[in-house]
């Protein structure tokens, strides 16, 4: 086991060596920081190009670069991922990509977190209630809720539930959820109970829309994994034996159950990231989504590189630790 | 599919062994695909879908351009049965335009990936080895990579996005891995039929193999695969329309329609609700008869339905 984790760390490193030479050659050929700059009119002056494109260093060959985008060697100090350096931005001297990411790192994850967590829970009890009540009106109207939130664009359904949010506020009269914005200023210097109510104002209705997707698919699989489940021998034993169902159920079904979901909850990684940035920019967040949506709008290569490196770096270490984590999970599975 | 009895052929019922009559493999798949009435249903809806936004366009007056005519921010009404924008479309000519541009990239993404991805499969399924742990290796890695991250970052950072096959080609070179591992693991267990090795002997090429004997006999599967990327590349598309990396002004999508309309929901709501509930209807419709085909096609998957 021991053996097998250690290999298995080692063996992300080629393929964080892959990802990173993939991001950057994908960024540096797709487009020019400087075009807008090129096609300004009146034309500027040529050493004003020349100055920005050493101060980005595109005067450089494209090794060279990748190079000094990994190492920082030969730069000005403001290269370099092994130094902490992620380059210099196209949007203004003074925009550090590092800090700005830290900056929205935390209201990226606030949302992420309590949307994921929401929609596991859901996701395993729909799925076990699906499961054990095989081909009834509850299995049907469930399959078909997964059915419609997976052919569900997250946008549309997040303007429907602010939309809907609004309206709830008028019929009530007060204020209860925020539609725009992540509401971290609102919350500065509000007491416990503050900050309690102002969470729940603003991520009610941005969790809700994030988490439909997952909770789509993941209930899927959960309904599968306990139907194979509550159809095997051991379980059909525990009947057997004469022990009550909810035990049945609990005990020996939905603990083996559970074990397939850490894959594909690590595999769906990929898709929350993707939810995330569309849901930020539905409600308005400052989160990484907007940064995201900025960098590319502005051309800002090393920003860009920047963030697909950093959501590459948590969907290849999700499923490092979904692969470990299965083999603790399942005994039966042996690692030579 | 060939006349080859192939593994993943569906095996007949008892349901439907009954009569004795003898029926064609064809006509047992649409027997089974028939009996999923939500797919048949969805069929149905798509076709009229797909007619609305390909006649739709001779038929209708307006196109989905501004026209001088066309009076401003006008709630449906006889003339224009689902409003105008404010600054002079038709919102119904609209429609038809940016479903049909949807349609288009989708249906272009679901043939190239699925070309590449079933080659790239079942290459690596019949050599095995070295040469698929390779393969895999470069699936494994699209396979995770969050999907609208990057066919956002890369159009919009070429500024790419301004043609429906431009959109097309960015989105299908990063989403055939799916259909690359489904046709992979039907061609391990392919690889070791009796025909195949008949074909070795007669000396037949890997590539005669692989394109006359493996991927006909993974029809199913492949089909399968290849109608739920359709539905796929409809989300992908729009996501990338919202951001407004994808099909540019004056050219219209869906994603585009509703990244307009959003700050007017309670205002202009006419302009709002129709591209979403196309964008839904589209992929619910292709989910089911996926589903459906499963059924028809693959019954090995639906030995526990899902």
């Amino acid at each position: 086991m021991l053996v097998y984790t250690v290999r298995r760390v080692l063996g992300t490193i080629p393929v964080l060596i892959l990802a990173s030479v993939l991001t950057f050659v994908l960024i540096d050929v797709s487009g020019d920081p400087l075009s807008e700059l090129r096609m300004q009119q009146p034309p500027p002056d040529p050493s004003v190009i020349e100055l920005q494109e050493e101060r980005l260093y595109l005067d450089r060959s494209m090794p060279e670069r990748y190079w000094l985008w990994v190492t920082g060697i030969g730069g000005n100090g403001d290269i370099g991922l092994l130094q902490g350096e992620f380059g210099p931005s196209t949007q203004s001297n003074s925009y550090d990509i590092g800090a700005q990411i830290a900056e929205r790192l935390g209201v990226t994850l606030r949302l992420v977190g309590a949307a994921m967590l929401l929609a596991l829970g859901l996701a395993i009890l729909a799925g076990v209630v699906s499961a054990m009540r095989q081909y009834s009106k509850i299995d049907y109207t469930l399959t078909f809720i997964g059915f419609l939130a997976l052919s569900m664009p997250v946008f549309w359904f997040g303007g429907i539930m602010q939309q809907a949010g609004v309206t709830f506020n008028d019929l009530v009269g007060t204020q209860v959820f925020a539609t725009i914005g992540d509401g971290l200023y609102q919350a500065q210097g509000e007491d416990l109970w503050g900050r309690i109510t102002n969470a729940f104002a603003y991520m009610t209705l941005p969790t809700i829309v994030l988490m439909l997707t997952s909770f789509a698919s993941w209930s899927r699989y959960q309904r599968t994994s306990m139907l194979e489940v509550l159809n095997s021998d051991y379980v059909r034993l525990a009947r057997a034996k004469g022990l009550p169902n909810r035990v049945v159920v609990r005990r020996h079904a939905l603990r083996t159950a559970l074990i397939p979901l850490t894959t594909v909850v690590a595999v769906g990684i990929a898709g929350v990231v993707d939810g995330t940035v569309l849901t930020e920019q539905v409600f308005q967040w400052r989160g990484l989504g907007e940064f995201f949506v900025t960098a590319v709008n502005e051309n800002d290569s090393y920003a860009l590189m920047a963030w697909l490196l950093l959501s590459g770096v948590v969907v290849i270490l999700a499923n490092l630790v979904a692969d470990i984590l299965y083999g603790v999970l399942d005994p039966r599975i042996r690692y030579e | 599919m060939s006349e080859k009895k192939a593994p993943v052929a569906p095996r007949s019922t008892d349901a439907e062994s009954v009569g004795g009559a003898e029926r064609t493999q064809l006509q047992m798949i649409v027997s089974r695909f028939a009996r999923h009435r939500a797919a048949m249903v969805s069929l149905v809806a798509l076709v009229v879908i797909v007619l609305f936004t390909f006649v739709g366009p001779f038929v209708w007056r307006w196109d989905h351009t501004v026209h001088l005519e066309i009076p401003p921010s006008v709630p449906p009404n006889a003339d224009h049965p689902l409003g105008t924008t404010t600054a002079g479309h038709d919102v119904l000519g609209q429609l038809m335009r940016g479903t049909q541009q949807t349609l288009k990239v989708a249906l272009t993404v679901s043939v190239l990936g699925t070309v590449v991805g079933s080659l790239w499969g079942a290459t690596a399924g019949y050599y095995g080895g070295r040469v698929d742990a390779l393969m895999m290796r470069v699936v494994d890695v699209f396979l995770i990579v969050p999907l609208l991250i990057m066919v956002a970052a890369i159009a919009g950072n070429a500024r790419a996005g301004t043609t429906w096959y431009a959109v097309a080609l960015i989105i299908a070179f990063f989403s055939w891995a799916q259909i690359a591992r489904v046709v992979r693991g039907v061609v391990l267990s392919l690889r070791e039929q009796d025909y195949v090795e008949a074909a070795k002997a007669a000396g037949a090429s890997p590539g005669w193999i692989i394109v006359r004997h493996l991927l006909p006999n993974a029809a199913g599967p492949i089909i399968v695969a290849a109608t739920l990327l359709i539905a796929v590349a409809i989300l992908l598309e729009a996501g990338m329309s919202f951001l407004q990396f994808g099909i540019q002004p004056p050219d219209i999508s869906l994603g585009q329609m509703i990244s307009d309309a959003r700050t007017a929901v309670s205002t202009r709501p006419w302009l709002f609700y129709p591209p979403g509930l196309m964008l839904l209807a589209i992929c619910l419709t292709i989910n089911f008869i996926g589903d459906g085909l499963r059924d028809a096609l693959d019954p090995r998957q639906t030995m526990v339905r899902r």
